[in-house]
């Protein structure tokens, strides 16, 4: 039994620093147990090394391996749930900095009809409309909200370009997106050759082409905690990659050098959090169990409990700390595992003779997007279903083991199939669409019946399909694409079909969301709107966990805003009057 | 010095002045940058490498048995001023009485007011692990005898209050000579005071006004942010001098900064780095190349830096007559200093698995001779030394 602390923070990611900076800086003592290794930018992202492919991106080397936490998945509750033997399909983060390391940088708001999105497609659709699908609003407003995405966005770096300041629409900017306090604190990216041609040809033929907000900084940025940044380089070496340049926003580059040096902050690394313990009524969080890497069992005891691990795992800790109760997809009953989204994605490609595309210049989040066909931008009511994509032309690499697009029919191997390649990378782009995943009922996680990891523990069981509304919703999408090739006047393109049955080997997206979503009744949420649980108020779980439903926009802007809005409530109301701070 | 032991005594009756008194030793723990030498709790045990052998610094809490918990007022001030520890036991000038000596009586007794203050900590250390002859403290006899000439400083009448201050800061409690000021053979003082001197691997830089290796082209306010931050727009804090400027100069008052801004920038030019390299057009085209492709993300075509990354162009610790800082800083890499007026800390990568010895002394000698930058020539030989020093330690 260790001395107690004001809070524990499980997992030291982008939610468990920001969790720890807002706390910390309100006085409190906080220690934040993080399972994988303390990682620093110039000694364990070294730009003399940091470009290996085969390490970082093929070998997956900075991610969770299944050694250290497994999972099972099926697509039915018909089948029998398997142990994945490697991520594919997404890859979650490991270590300081999480996810928020080696992601891409594409940094959206979620929109004013997501959080309100029951309410909001009732009023203009009937409810009808909706029937079959679990959607909720949030419990949260846009407008409550929003200065917690002005905060991710100034302590990130955020380069972009306003399409909605205060109500008046932005030339330049995202026209659909929801109306912001202030600009981005950085301008947009240069863009290269590919999302020119993308912004120029998807202008001329009406639709309202923006620069995709990055993490990857246009220019040097100080921060408000006084953090300097570098601008990107543009090497393309982002994704499954941490950035050696100090130029991608992550936990290391805008937080920790901060936090690290606090007295009132302690970060336990390769210290693996085996579960919450609660008060015998199981109403109260007294202490969390951990191993050190010596494997030595150390109980922390701690007033507030932050489960600030990636989503998945968030809803793990909570089923095997008996914290709410599992979701059963037979009865409804139950809101821990409930709601469990991903993302429904298609894309397109383009071949061309005599182009010089550069991929070479590229960086996450290096792109031009398009709103006109996500969420409810555009009139469902003629439609079989709702919900949409964001349209991205990103150049993010083009590297050389990963990138070597060739045109369809090209032999696969030989002397052929190298020629196809270097025609491929300079004659060849693409875009694809970001599509949104709406809740159903066996849409779920739970805690696996037979594997357990090394410590003798459940694996998170994830059973997971397309629903119809998202099929429908994306061969909308790729027949819009197919349309949108046109004006290029490309050689060949093609453009993905999705199907039904998720596939969990090849990638596809780490954005897995819900399990333990924030609502405004405990009914069909596990949180309530401040990431409180329900259930054991000194427990706050905060991650894309709590989405109730996933939008067609990456995660990690709305996982910051949460993260900031969560914080601000412990803040500024827990510690002042702990307990429920939702009375349903 | 009498009256200055009844003057803390009485202080001692009553805690605001004692709170003051304090405070005011707490400060000179801050000029002295003890924390480098004894670490954050005073207790000693940080190794120094000199070129003697290997030196442990003792345990400076109150604790009786490891610390100085039974020294007297009268004890420290020796040891401070004379070098002498109680029993006539002769310290070795790593501490740097010669230069503590110029403290004044008032200064070491607030500081030894605090001192005693500090929690104890147990922690026996064996401090001298020199080599032959080196480890015979008796030698020092002879040392303080040739190179010691203690005198408390005495003010300039003919400069300003501050550049005295300045003059009192630098030449004692801060013993800046301690690293800039080039030694003998013996590890004392040459005449050409912080011209700039090797140590521990790493070079500290010339602090007097040449235009080349020098800060003439710094201004005052230059000198203050660098020594309160780490950092300005012309170099950046890293190795010995991060952990000074976050131990000791962040901490310091704006007004001490700014005096030894004045006193720094009233100091003789040096005789300089010896100019620009002649004869390295290979050098120069091959470090050209290497130099976009490995450092320009960063430090900028141009050598301009950025907000984050120092600049080189300009940049003094390009410009010293050796390159030991930069060799070291490109193979094993190195941590900005971090404080609270500049928390980012930004690291440079080691380049030691990626270069090799003549690509790093190629790369070297074209950024010390472009931009405006002119140093002599880096060659494989020195970094295959610094390489295979990076290796033993």
């Amino acid at each position: 039994m260790l001395p107690r602390k004001d809070a524990v923070i499980i997992g030291l990611g982008w939610t468990g620093a920001i969790l720890a900076q807002q706390l910390t800086e309100a006085g409190l003592n906080v220690v934040a147990i993080e399972r994988g290794p303390y990682r620093d930018t110039s000694t364990d992202f070294n730009v003399a090394y940091m470009q290996d492919e085969l390490r970082y991106a093929v070998r997956k080397d900075l991610f969770l391996q299944p050694n250290v936490e497994a999972m099972t998945m099926r697509n039915t509750a018909a089948q029998t749930a398997m142990p994945m033997r490697d991520y594919g399909s997404f890859l979650p983060g490991h270590g300081v900095g999480g996810a928020g390391v080696h992601w891409n940088g594409h940094t959206w708001r979620f929109w004013d009809s997501d959080f309100s999105i029951r309410t909001h497609l009732t009023q203009r659709y009937g409810a009808k409309k909706i029937a079959g699908l679990q959607l909720q609003d949030w419990g949260v407003t846009w407008n409550e909200i929003e200065h917690s995405f002005d905060q991710f966005e100034y302590l990130a770096g955020i380069s972009g370009k306003a399409g909605n300041l205060k109500g008046q629409v932005q030339a330049g900017g995202n026209p659909f997106e929801s109306a912001r306090s202030r600009e981005y604190p950085n301008p947009p990216m240069k863009m290269s050759y590919a999302p020119t041609l993308f912004a120029q040809t998807m202008s001329g033929i009406g639709y309202h082409p923006f620069p995709t907000p990055s993490a990857n900084l246009s220019q040097s940025y100080v921060n408000p905690l006084g953090i300097r940044m570098g601008q990107c380089t543009y090497c393309g070496f982002c994704e499954r990659f941490a950035c050696g340049n100090y130029s991608k926003a992550s936990p290391q580059t805008t937080i920790l050098p901060v936090l690290m040096k606090k007295p009132n902050f302690e970060a336990r690394t390769e210290c693996e959090v085996l579960k919450i313990n609660l008060t015998p009524d199981g109403k109260h969080a007294r202490s969390v169990t951990y191993l050190d890497a010596n494997g030595v069992e150390y109980e922390q005891p701690g007033d507030i409990v932050a489960i600030c691990a990636y989503g998945l795992m968030n809803v793990r800790m909570m089923l095997l700390s008996k914290i709410g109760q599992q979701y059963d997809p037979v009865t409804g009953a139950g809101t821990v595992g409930r709601n469990y989204c991903y993302q429904t994605s298609s894309a397109a490609r383009m071949f061309f003779e005599g182009k010089h595309f550069n991929p070479f210049i590229g960086a996450g989040t290096l792109g031009q997007s398009m709103d006109d066909f996500n969420g409810d931008a555009f009139d469902h009511s003629k439609l079989d279903f709702v919900g949409g994509a964001g349209i991205n032309c990103v150049v993010s690499n083009g590297r050389p083991i990963g990138n070597r697009p060739t045109l369809p029919g090209s032999p696969r191997w030989g002397a052929k199939w190298k020629q196809a390649t270097v025609d491929g990378y300079q004659n060849s782009m693409g875009f694809s669409a970001q599509g949104s995943s709406y809740p159903v009922r066996e849409n779920y996680l739970d805690l696996d019946p037979s594997y357990t990891d090394r410590h003798g523990r459940p694996l998170l069981r994830v059973t997971f399909d397309f629903p119809e509304n998202d099929i429908a919703m994306s061969h909308y999408l790729s027949d819009q694409m197919e349309k949108m090739t046109k004006p290029f006047n490309a050689k060949v393109a093609t453009v993905s079909r999705i199907k039904k049955g998720w596939d969990a080997v090849p990638y596809q997206s780490t954005h897995n969301t819900g399990g333990a979503v924030m609502g405004s009744d405990p009914k069909n949420s596990a949180v309530n709107k401040y990431l409180q649980s329900w259930d054991v108020p000194n427990v706050f779980v905060v991650g894309a966990s709590a989405f109730a439903h996933n939008a067609g926009l990456n995660p990690t802007g709305t996982v910051g805003a949460l993260a900031y809005w969560a914080a601000e409530a412990i803040t500024t109301q827990y510690i002042k009057n702990p307990g429920a701070l939702v009375h349903a | 010095m009498k009256k200055i032991i009844l003057a803390a005594a009485l202080a001692a009756l009553s805690s605001p002045a004692l709170a003051a008194s304090t405070d005011a030793g707490k400060y000179q723990v801050v000029l002295g940058d003890c924390e480098g030498c004894h670490g954050k709790n005073l207790a000693g045990g940080v190794v120094l490498t000199t070129p003697f052998g290997k030196m442990v610094t003792p345990n400076i809490t109150p604790d009786k048995d490891t610390g100085i918990g039974n020294y007297s007022a009268e004890d420290f001030r020796q040891a401070m001023k004379a070098g002498l520890a109680p029993g006539g036991k002769l310290l070795y000038p790593a501490m740097p009485y010669p230069s503590y000596a110029r403290m004044s009586d008032g200064d070491v007794a607030a500081l030894w007011g605090y001192l005693k203050t500090v929690k104890p900590v147990k922690n026996q250390v064996n401090v001298n692990q020199l080599r032959f002859p080196f480890n015979l403290r008796f030698a020092m006899r002879g040392w303080n005898m040739l190179f010691f000439a203690p005198a408390p400083y005495a003010n300039n009448p003919a400069k300003s209050a501050a550049w005295n201050r300045g003059a009192y800061l630098v030449s004692g409690a801060g013993h800046c000579g301690a690293c800039h000021t080039p030694k003998n053979a013996f590890g004392a003082d040459k005449a050409t005071a912080l011209t700039g001197a090797a140590l521990q691997g790493w070079f500290a830089p010339d602090l007097t006004s040449d235009a080349g290796a020098g800060l003439g082209s710094w201004s005052q306010a230059d000198i203050v942010e660098y020594l309160q931050t780490g950092r300005n727009n012309r170099s950046m804090a890293s190795g010995p001098m991060a952990e000074a400027v976050e131990n000791s100069t962040s901490k310091m008052t704006d007004a001490d900064l700014k005096a030894i801004a004045v006193y720094l920038k009233d100091l003789p030019a040096s005789r300089g780095n010896g100019g620009g390299a002649t004869g390295i057009e290979a050098q120069m085209k091959s470090g050209a190349v290497l130099y976009d492709i490995s450092c320009a993300a960063c430090h900028d075509r141009n050598g301009k830096g950025s907000l984050i990354f120092p600049p080189l162009a300009g940049n003094p610790t390009v410009r010293q007559v050796r390159a030991d800082s930069i060799v070291r800083m490109v193979l094993a890499g190195g941590k900005g200093a971090a404080t609270a007026k500049a928390p980012t800390g930004p690291g440079m990568p080691s380049f030691a698995w990626r270069l090799s010895d003549n690509q790093v002394a190629d790369i070297l000698t074209y950024v010390r001779n472009n931009w405006g930058n002119r140093a002599p020539a880096v060659s494989p030989e020195t970094v295959g030394r610094i390489r295979s020093s990076l290796h033993g330690s």
